[in-house]
């Protein structure tokens, strides 16, 4: 009964997420229904206060990460990074495609996944038109880096986040564990996309003349030292997210920001939905469904291990969209920091195998349909079923190769 | 003779170049790929934490810049036809209606070879209802690039 009422509120939550009814925030039925399972018992209060506790940094981090983001598109270094794609490709859309990937890789490690794709994808597509070569291997590249490049740093991705918080990770811990198979997967994801494309890739090259933009520098030398920062912030015991709202704030005041854009793009609504969703997951997990997961999972980090909770990840990750995934899945993994990780690639990687599956889809589905342009899947699909696999599987073995030799 | 020019990205100069010479009535044909607009709203995925660019105001945007070049490269009246779709089937379709259709290879452009035609135009010469004029983009291969 209880895995029921659960599971019917998980889906609920879902649910509404991808409908959106009279386009109201997700969090109008996430948080009525956190309470609804606190009510009824489903979990003790207490542990839903202290899973709010436990969550709310690491929502903090994330809506700072995403205000810094905006702020750094506000001053211009994505249309920046844009015109230097455009000249170091004297118009290749070869050469584009490797610089695409640097950049995308770079952005979605250092701003996250959603500075990837909604502020750098329009700035690519704009890229690739202005020099008349066919976008769309580049906007695949964004669509599919945004997931599988989000695997290097905390801040690339809220799941990492949520893991490196249940793991007790370092950041630069952290980062030294996921560099080798951050760099493998996109190495895959880029040998698999030239192929795909070939087609597209081999127009011939047309150089254009793009005019030579001044560098944003004060936005850029402060998104570094906001990165340094999270590197040296652990140690000297400051949570990352004062550093990231630190330098969110130095280039808000910089800009002249007003205060009510700064709140609305540090996304209440979305940070309210995660902790709420965060209450209802825990629900789940306590019921027979949570039971069902974690006698599945695997509980030893030896290479068989690895790999069977990555790919429980990235299926779960299809059935449920990555973030309830996530949350289900850290505290069975929370012993071990290579089975965080592992995880981990199968959270973000995953949803890059069914963009009919996740929920991320439904909901990207619901817009194309909205818009009258039913999606056409055949092509999306058959991209992630060649590159998902392949990713996975060099992922968790590079993974594996790191945590033998760091012998964590 | 109703002439049908269909313009895609990285190719579509030579098309303008052949249709130049052609006595006739040009038609520029260009498709918006739905699949493109599909990656380009991956926004939508993320759980409505933002609201990104919109993606069909940016391929309209890249589609007018497209068709005005390729006008202008034309040097003399011609009507304009853009459409959304899978771009292979919507240039078959436009083809109903047409004499001749011009087009370019996209493949690879190395050597001679059915290689040099890319699998959507490959799509279109094979199903076209009309006569088919093929360009190379560039200069085409020498003949000794026949393996």
């Amino acid at each position: 009964m209880i895995t029921v009422a659960s599971l019917v509120l998980l889906v609920g939550v879902l649910g509404f997420a991808v409908a959106r009814p009279r386009g109201l925030p997700e969090a109008v039925a996430a948080v009525p229904a956190a309470v609804v399972a606190v009510v009824a018992g489903l979990v003790p209060w207490r542990d839903a206060v202290s899973e709010l506790a436990e969550l709310g940094p690491t929502v903090g981090f994330l809506a700072a990460v995403l205000l810094l983001a905006y702020l750094a598109d506000e001053a211009g270094v994505f249309r920046y990074a844009g015109t230097i794609a455009a000249r170091w490709s004297r118009g290749s859309p070869q050469r584009l495609l490797g610089l695409v990937f640097v950049i995308a890789s770079v952005v979605t490690a250092a701003l996250s996944l959603d500075a990837t794709v909604v502020l750098l994808t329009p700035v690519v597509f704009a890229t690739a038109s202005t020099l008349a070569v066919r976008p769309r291997p580049h906007v695949y590249a964004c669509n599919h880096l945004a997931n599988s490049a989000s695997l290097l740093l905390p801040v690339s991705n809220l799941t990492n986040l949520l893991a490196m918080s249940a793991a007790g990770l370092s950041f630069l811990t952290f980062a030294g564990l996921m560099a080798l198979p951050w760099l493998a997967v996109i190495a895959v994801e880029y040998l698999i996309l030239r192929r795909f494309f070939a087609d597209d890739l081999g127009t011939p090259p047309r150089p254009a003349d793009v005019p030579v933009e001044r560098p944003p520098r004060f936005a850029l030398v402060v998104l570094g030292l906001t990165l340094a920062g999270f590197a040296i912030s652990g140690p000297v015991g400051v949570h990352p997210a004062w550093v990231a709202l630190g330098g969110a704030l130095v280039l808000a005041v910089r800009q002249k920001e007003p205060v009510g854009t700064l709140v609305s793009r540090a996304n209440p609504g979305f940070c309210l939905f995660v902790l709420a969703l965060g209450v209802v997951v825990l629900a789940v997990s306590r019921g027979g469904f949570g039971t069902i997961v974690d006698r599945v999972a695997p509980h030893r980090p030896d290479l068989l291990g690895l790999l069977l909770m990555a790919g429980l990840a990235a299926v779960l990750a299809n059935l449920l969209n990555n973030l309830p995934a996530t949350l289900m899945l850290l505290p069975l993994a929370a012993h071990s920091p290579g089975l965080v990780l592992a995880v981990l690639l199968g959270a973000n990687i995953g949803p890059n195998l069914t963009y009919v599956g996740s929920l991320a889809t439904l909901l990207w589905r619901r817009i194309l349909h909205h818009r009258g342009a039913p999606p056409v899947t055949g092509e999306f699909l058959r991209l992630g079923a060649l590159t998902v696999p392949a990713c996975l599987l060099v992922g968790v073995a590079s993974l594996w190769l790191g945590l033998r030799v760091s012998g964590l | 003779m109703k002439i049908l020019v269909w313009l895609d990205e990285g190719t579509w100069e030579a098309c303008i170049d052949a249709a130049r010479d052609l006595p006739g009535e040009v038609t520029l044909l260009h498709v918006s790929d739905v699949g493109t607009e599909a990656a380009l709203s991956g926004s939508a995925g993320l759980l409505g934490r933002v609201a990104g660019a919109d993606p069909a105001e940016l391929l309209a945007a890249a589609e007018r810049r497209l068709l005005g070049a390729a006008a202008q490269r034309l040097d003399r009246p011609a009507k304009i036809l853009t459409l959304r779709g899978r771009p292979e089937h919507e240039v078959l379709a436009s083809c109903a209606s047409a004499d001749l259709l011009i087009l370019a290879r996209d493949g690879d452009q190395r050597r001679l070879g059915p290689r040099s035609l890319g699998h959507r135009t490959r799509f279109v010469v094979d199903h076209a209802p009309c006569r088919v004029l093929l360009v190379w983009p560039g200069s085409p291969p020498p003949l000794g690039s026949i393996p």
